[in-house]
């Protein structure tokens, strides 16, 4: 946008157009019903560790990012490439494991993973799809200029709000909308139900029945869940309406149990079957894998799908691209240094000041450390950490990441941001929504977006072209 | 439709009543309060009575108060039936079915919850009470309107509609209950402005006054008073039309197939008795009886709907 060479790109054109007609006391106006907006129409998510479960806000900016048409078709390539590959991963692993045979990923890495998940070897997942969601978390240096940051193939989140913040805007600022040719989102939650449907087990009978699995309202992510629900117009289950009868799951109704074909499930692989995985679990459904396994039921995402987002395995991705598809990458990794590699770990612990570094299972951006924005303390107190336990760490080299603008009081300032587009799966082909969610970093010169850690959101546009 | 969420409707909209109910019963008493000519707070014992929590309110409270018994049905968290925890829990429900609703009711539910959470932050005045009594009802028609304006008459709407009725009928069965014995014509001394006041509260409790007037004019005592509260099918809190109202949306919900048998037949033995009996008889059999019987009638049919929609299991 005005990224490094302060030049405004041409997708922004029409908006600064617009932009420099307003009045800034009316865009801080609404500003503030947009808060008034998201507040009432319940789009909250819990903080975890309240006396009393809170309810807060992700901090909205009204400034849309803009993609142009172009730029976004390289991307979704790129994108379609990166999971078909992630599919054909993960058959292969529970399978025959071909790409350990071929000598592309240490044995290691695999059966000593902790997300590997040895209950699924030798399942064959309904329709062959074992991501049926995948939010992929990319970050831009330059036009056209992506890197994957992460794979999230488990259950990602925030899709509810790609298409809040597309529905705020839309009634903020209509006249935005007749100006540019924006591509539309809100189709997302019919072409999930489709997509889901179209993966339902041999046995299912006519229209497939949907259920959306979620751990209750007390969940960080509640309001996701019913939204998501809600959209499709399907049921809003939690594991105790569920039952395993007669080989099936099946949800406890006003008229009795009924079958369910196909279990969108927001709650992790650890928790889905007490009798299976923990045993502690009160949220999942005793028996589940057991129905799964018989093919009576599909899960989404399948269980296991955690080893191919695991930073560890991310480092290998190019080499996972290229084994199945047989094409180069069309996206990029971000360079990674695998800290259980004797080499790799020496440069690291010689450059600590100047990387990024990950816990291998980490997420939310907790348990990293930002080398060029830490303490010498930090440091210090981070590389004992490292020298103790190196193979649960990786480390990334600080990328120079463009800015977008974000609307403060004092007017426009630029922020870093990384943006999920989010991917739907089906035995119908892949389906990639134009644009996704874009996070952004609110403290001058931070590159932590996660909502988590006072990070905020963005409407994404992809321009029509 | 999930038992879990028609359990949870039902008592999304049971609770919606309720805050309205409450918020009426504050007022009424207020209204007497400021229009009687000696210095007791003796009302406030009946009207706490009527919302069904002086029990909860005496173990809190050695005294009754003006101040105490509006502030406890007002924004008391240790009392269940406050208008504050009927709100947030009618909220809680509704973020359960939040996927049965439309999204017009529950921004309606989710308004009255944040604008309720700032007008009870904290001890209402005097002053300010009337406005926050009328918020209250505000907010509670608002969700009446969009329910009815916006929600598809299918099951989801039923068990919405059983929510509200049963509560409404236990509320004003209630009311008459607590007040029985004015009613009685032992005590008829009519023409006494004390008497006046008395059944003016009780029509006023149940929002009764304009229909009341309109039907009888300026006659009318209290025989009339119990007939219309409890057999006239237009009045739409007398128990005859909310008997009427269950009857219907479970015919409603066993249309399709024979679910709610049994809640059916309880809600018809009711209705039978309602219908059978002229206010004088009703009279004659014992107003009190006739009420405690009604209660526990409308209790049974609430666990029989529970148990028939599988609420919990």
């Amino acid at each position: 946008m005005w990224g490094r060479d302060a030049q405004l790109r041409a997708p922004y054109k029409n908006f600064f157009d617009w932009f420099d007609q307003e009045d800034p006391k009316r865009l801080r106006a609404k500003n503030r019903e947009a808060e008034e907006l998201f507040r009432l129409t319940g789009i909250t998510f819990n903080v975890y560790g309240r006396s009393e479960a809170e309810e807060r806000l992700i901090p909205f900016d009204i400034i849309p990012r803009i993609i142009s048409g172009s730029e976004w078709a390289k991307l979704s390539r790129g994108i379609e490439q990166r999971v078909r590959a992630i599919n054909a991963f993960l058959h292969d692993i529970y399978h025959t494991q071909e790409i350990v045979k071929a000598g592309r990923i240490p044995r290691e890495m695999i059966s000593q993973n902790e997300a590997f998940q040895p209950k699924m070897i030798g399942v064959d997942v309904p329709g062959g799809v074992y991501t049926h969601i995948v939010g992929i978390d990319l970050v831009c240096t330059g036009p056209g200029e992506f890197y994957v940051l992460e794979d999230n193939a488990r259950t990602p989140s925030g899709v509810s709000y790609m298409l809040e913040n597309r529905e705020t805007m839309l009634q903020m600022f209509p006249e935005l909308f007749s100006k540019n040719r924006v591509q539309p989102v809100q189709q997302y939650p019919i072409d999930l139900r489709r997509s889901l449907a179209a993966c339902a087990p041999a046995m299912a009978e006519g229209d497939p029945t949907v259920a959306v699995l979620t751990p209750g309202i007390y969940n960080s992510a509640y309001f996701e869940h019913a939204f998501l629900a809600d959209q499709m117009g399907v049921e809003l289950v939690e594991g105790h309406d569920l039952r395993v009868i007669d080989g099936r799951v099946a949800m406890r109704t006003t008229h009795g149990y009924q079958p369910i074909d196909v279990l969108y499930r927001r709650v992790d692989d650890d928790f889905l079957d007490p009798l299976n995985f923990n045993p502690e679990s009160q949220l999942g459904v005793p028996g589940i894998m057991d129905v799964y396994r018989a093919g009576g039921i599909t899960i989404a995402n399948a269980p296991g799908t955690g080893i191919s987002d695991d930073k560890a395995i991310y480092s290998y991705m190019p080499d996972i691209v290229e084994f199945y598809t047989g094409e180069r990458p069309l996206l990029q990794n971000v360079p990674t240094w695998r800290c259980s590699e004797p080499d790799a770990l020496a440069y690291v612990l010689d450059n600590l000041e100047e990387l990024v570094v990950k816990e291998v299972h980490g997420s939310g951006g907790y348990g990293m450390l930002i080398g060029p924005t830490s303490s010498k303390k930090e440091i210090s107190a981070f590389r004992k950490k490292l020298k103790a336990r190196p193979k649960n760490y990786i480390a990334q080299p600080t990328l120079s990441l463009s800015t977008v603008p974000i609307f403060a009081n004092s007017g426009l300032t630029p922020r870093h941001v990384d943006l999920r587009p989010y991917v739907l799966v089906s035995p119908d082909g892949i389906k990639i929504t134009p644009g996704g969610l874009t996070r952004v970093a609110l403290k001058k010169g931070s590159l932590v977006v996660n909502s988590s850690q006072g990070g905020g959101t963005k409407d994404t546009w992809v321009l029509e072209e | 439709m999930l038992g879990k969420t028609a359990n949870g409707l039902f008592w999304m909209y049971r609770y919606m009543e309720r805050a309205e109910n409450t918020a009426r019963l504050i007022e009424t008493g207020q209204r007497i309060a400021l229009t009687r000519l000696n210095q007791s707070d003796d009302e406030w014992a009946s009207v706490l009575q009527s919302a069904d929590c002086l029990h909860g309110y005496r173990a809190a409270h050695d005294e009754i108060s003006r101040d105490l018994a509006v502030d406890w049905m007002l924004r008391s968290k240790d009392n269940p039936s406050s208008v504050v925890a009927s709100v947030n829990a009618a909220r809680q429900n509704a973020r359960l079915v939040r996927t049965a609703i439309t999204g017009d009711v529950w921004e309606a539910v989710n308004s009255a919850y944040m604008a309720l959470k700032r007008t009870l932050a904290r001890k209402v005045t005097e002053r300010d009470l009337p406005s926050a009594l009328r918020l209250i009802r505000h907010h509670a028609a608002l969700v009446r309107g969009v329910t009815h304006g916006t929600m598809l008459r299918n099951d989801i709407y039923d068990f919405a509609r059983l929510g509200t009725f049963l509560e409404r009928a236990d509320n004003t069965a209630r009311i008459l209950d607590v007040k029985y014995y004015v009613l009685l014509p032992s005590a008829r001394s009519v023409g006494t402005s004390l008497d006046n006041v008395q059944w003016e509260s009780i029509l006023r409790s149940v929002s009764a006054k304009g229909g009341f007037r309109m039907e009888y004019g300026a006659g009318g005592g209290p025989r009339e008073i119990a007939a219309f509260l409890i057999l006239d099918k237009r009045m739409p809190r007398s128990l005859a039309f909310c008997a009427g109202k269950l009857r219907d949306n479970l015919d409603y919900l066993g249309s399709e197939e024979d679910a709610g048998v049994l809640s059916r037949e309880k809600v018809a033995s009711l209705e039978d008795r309602l219908k059978s009996k002229s206010i004088d008889e009703i009279f004659e059999y014992g107003l009190h009886e006739f009420l405690q019987t009604t209660l526990e009638d409308l209790s049974g049919i609430s666990r029989q709907i529970e148990q028939d929609f599988r609420f919990y299991a």
